[in-house]
């Protein structure tokens, strides 16, 4: 009766279509009845539908290989996953809190540093994080805001409950596919949205402009916007573009932009123009030539002076990596409670330091069944999932640990939710995660869902696209509708 | 804009045009040779040696082929990927200057020029043009003037249109001053007469590498002479591919893009475009054929370049420390 869902197993983990007894989650059950009349010829012509749609309108990344780069489109699943508004609102309310939060920590740890001096977070921590940067100590913001787009990684174990993997307060990429998979949805089934109340998402770019508008020196009211981008190579490229063209400004790259009196101009054809606000997709360290790495040919030489003397706005603020350290991660809830005297709303998992003795000694006891990361990695590198780790692997790391015990955290293994995804002609389990993605300008503002990551291989936990992940459009339920 | 942009934009488009350009040089040579086929092989070196001789890269083909043949010439020109000129370099370029300048164009230009370049990279467009080199090239020109149309109607009329426009029409004059010199480079067999069945057989390719035959025909009351032809193709007012037509756009452009008007200039692109055009203007054939066509034409040329290499100065480089 159920067609691709016949052979569907749960399995051993938190399913968000299905409870463990095999029963239909009431706001999945509409969605169920749709799709359950469908074969895999079907899905496999509505698949091909949307593939053929990202392919065309240049959605890839490039795989080089050889002389010659191929250009693949990322994995997209068409099963949607989908959040009830209760719990959405829940994750919300925590999220808002937890930027808060981050943004008050940033502006501490470059001012006066309380944080540190009453002993909530080892001045140590701080001063050894690979990406605080003490020249901006007493640097002020326009409004105090270091992290203006912050994507929070969240994940749900095996009783359903939402926790905080990681902060990416720094380049958080992937909206673009958020904002994507949703078109890519209503063209391949336009009747299932007017069945569902799903909370639009299409509002991203202009409340992302907002933010950045309202970020920019001295309260401009009508700043000169860009974004600028490392260029065409980039495996974000297409989202630096998509976002710039939905935001109605310029794209540029380094070489566009020069300085000169401490103020950052574009170069154009009627002469210099000035730019207030940068809304870079390029790391601190590539920023600069003259200030960070030398070799830097993506930069701008001069533009930290400019930003120094308050001349430009710079989004994400300079020096906000320090919050994206996975050290620093285990200091959030205490941040929550130190700043905002709430109890976190989302927590974090459960995390040890292997800068701790008496955490190190349980980590080094314990490698195989624990997930080691480097503290300041990011896309799924420099991490080791102890269960599914060879013995040299686990060695190497405990090697690491030994050599830089402030360097890495580790984690228990959290079997992550799973999702039904249509593979091969059949739906089987696939393990997710989810990147809101937070705006913060002159309210926090968050666009309903976000990027539902998928490890698209059998058994895998790891979701980032550089190792093989593919997304899935995520529905957040208008309030007030029934589900089914 | 961006001076980078506009160097993007002026630059996607002349390469847009030239891959349009190639793909008609070849299709229409292609039916000329079937059309002077005397089943000797000595005649499809003839056929081909005067299109390899108006590339630039000539040793390239040398190195690549042993011999010049209709296949080797047309893979060379449509395929080869070391071939900056080939037709895929080109749209290949193209697609990555439009890539740089994805917010500047409409959406649906890019995916037009995107779905063009999956389509050439596919094993689909090899075997469409085993099956049919003609139908190949043809619909080839049509994508490509789909294009043109696309972007005509879809993309704001605004300062980053006038690159494309001025891009379009200098690699266009030129392309046009380029296949008026392959009939230069043509020998006529021997025993034929200058304005006898061969020559104006040949005459007749040059107009529809043009798409000029029936435009000529409707002013030339049935006689295709080297002299009128070349006459058309330079001088001719209103035809799209002229080149004073195409210099004519090409000077309009550039005074949209600066705000000076008609008739005078503010940078050396606008002088030196303004400077051809009224020569074209004021210019008659029998001068031209004095001096020598292909000599005027190379000259022409030249001009050409100047005028591309101050506009990229004026508007592009203007900064650039080098």
């Amino acid at each position: 009766m159920q067609g691709i869902f016949d052979k569907y197993d749960v399995g051993e983990f938190y399913d968000e279509m299905f409870s463990s007894d095999g029963a239909v989650r009431p706001h999945y059950r509409q969605l169920l009845e749709r799709f359950a009349e469908m074969d895999p010829a079907d899905f496999d012509r509505k698949r091909a539908l949307a593939e053929r749609t990202y392919l065309n309108q240049g959605i890839t990344f490039t795989v080089y290989s050889g002389d010659e780069g191929t250009e693949r489109i990322m994995p997209f699943d068409l099963i949607p996953r989908i959040i009830p508004a209760g719990e959405w609102s829940v994750i919300e309310r925590g999220l808002v809190q937890r930027l808060n939060a981050l943004n008050q920590f940033l502006h501490d740890i470059y001012h006066g540093q309380r944080i540190l001096k009453e002993g909530v977070i080892p001045e140590e921590i701080v001063r050894s994080a690979k990406h605080f940067r003490p020249e901006l100590v007493g640097f002020d913001l326009p409004n105090n805001i270091y992290i203006h787009v912050c994507g929070t990684d969240l994940i749900r174990g095996a009783d359903g409950a939402y926790m905080v993997l990681e902060d990416n307060g720094r380049c958080p990429s992937g909206v673009s596919y958020l904002l994507e998979n949703r078109q890519a949805m209503k063209r391949v089934f336009p009747r299932l949205f007017s069945r569902h109340a799903v909370r639009p998402v299409g509002r991203y770019p202009q409340e992302l402009l907002a933010a950045l508008r309202h970020s920019a020196p001295h309260g401009n009211p009508d700043p000169t916007v860009v974004v600028l981008t490392p260029g065409i190579y980039n495996s974000a490229y297409f989202e630096h573009s998509f976002l710039a063209r939905a935001m109605g400004i310029e794209i540029v790259v380094g070489p566009d932009l020069v300085v000169e009196n401490k103020r950052v101009f574009m170069k154009t054809t009627k002469g210099l123009r000035q730019v207030d606000v940068i809304y870079r997709r390029i790391d601190d360290d590539f920023l600069d030539p003259t200030v960070f790495r030398k070799d830097s040919v993506l930069g701008v030489p001069g533009i930290v002076e400019a930003y120094r003397a308050g001349n430009v706005s710079l989004a994400n603020a300079l020096g906000t990596g320090v919050a994206d350290d996975k050290v620093t991660y285990y200091y959030v809830p205490a941040m929550i409670r130190f700043y905002l005297g709430e109890e976190p709303i989302l927590p974090n998992v459960e995390t040890y330091l292997s800068a701790v003795a008496s955490d190190r000694t349980f980590i080094l006891e314990n490698l195989p069944r624990l997930v080691v990361k480097a503290a300041n990695e990011s896309g799924g590198y420099g991490m080791m999932i102890g269960p599914h780790a060879t013995k040299e692997e686990i060695e190497k790391f405990r090697a690491a640990i030994i050599a830089d015990p402030r360097g890495y955290v580790a984690q228990p293994v959290i079997s992550l939710s799973r999702s039904p995804c249509y593979v091969d002609g059949a739906v089987e389990g696939r393990h997710i995660d989810l990147r809101p993605y937070v705006l913060s300008g002159e309210k926090t503002v968050i666009i309903p869902g976000g990027l539902t990551r998928v490890a698209m291989r059998k058994g895998s936990l790891v979701v980032n696209s550089s190792q093989g992940g593919g997304s899935k459009d995520t529905w957040v339920l208008d309030e007030g509708e029934a589900p089914c | 804009m961006l001076s980078r942009v506009a160097d993007a934009c002026f630059w996607m488009s002349r390469l847009i045009e030239r891959a349009e350009a190639n793909s008609r040089v070849l299709d229409v040579n292609i039916q000329l040779m079937l059309d002077l086929e005397d089943g000797n092989g000595s005649t499809a070196r003839q056929h081909w040696q005067p299109i390899l001789a108006t590339l630039e890269d000539q040793e390239l083909f040398n190195e690549l082929h042993d011999g010049i043949t209709g296949d080797a010439v047309m893979d060379f020109i449509t395929f080869e990927k070391s071939y900056a000129n080939s037709i895929v370099s080109c749209l290949s370029h193209a697609r990555e200057n439009a890539r740089m300048v994805r917010e500047q164009i409409s959406s649906e230009m890019w995916e037009h020029i995107n779905r063009l370049y999956l389509y050439l990279h596919s094993g689909a467009s090899r075997s469409a043009f085993i099956e049919s080199p003609i139908d190949f090239y043809r619909s080839l020109v049509d994508s490509l003037h789909s294009f043109q149309g696309i972007t005509v109607a879809t993309m704001t009329h605004g300062e980053g249109w006038q690159f494309l426009q001025a891009g379009k029409f200098l690699e266009r004059a030129d392309s046009t001053s380029r296949v008026l010199d392959i009939k230069y480079h043509i020998l006529l067999p021997s025993g034929e007469q200058i304005g006898g069945t061969v020559d104006s057989t040949q005459w007749m390719a040059v107009l529809r590498s043009c798409s000029a035959m029936e435009a000529f025909l409707k002013i030339s009351h049935g006689h295709v002479t080297g002299w009128e032809v070349a006459q058309f193709l330079i001088l001719h007012d209103t035809f799209p591919r002229s080149l004073r037509f195409c210099v004519d756009q090409l000077d309009a452009s550039l005074h949209c893009i600066s705000g000076c008007d008609r008739g005078h200039f503010s940078n050396d692109a606008e002088r030196l475009s303004g400077m051809l055009r009224s020569n074209l203007d004021y210019a008659t054939i029998q001068p031209i054929f004095q001096e020598g066509l292909h000599q005027y034409l190379d000259r022409t040329q030249l001009s050409l370049i100047e005028i591309s290499n101050a506009l990229v100065k004026t508007y592009c480089t203007w900064l650039d420390r080098t």
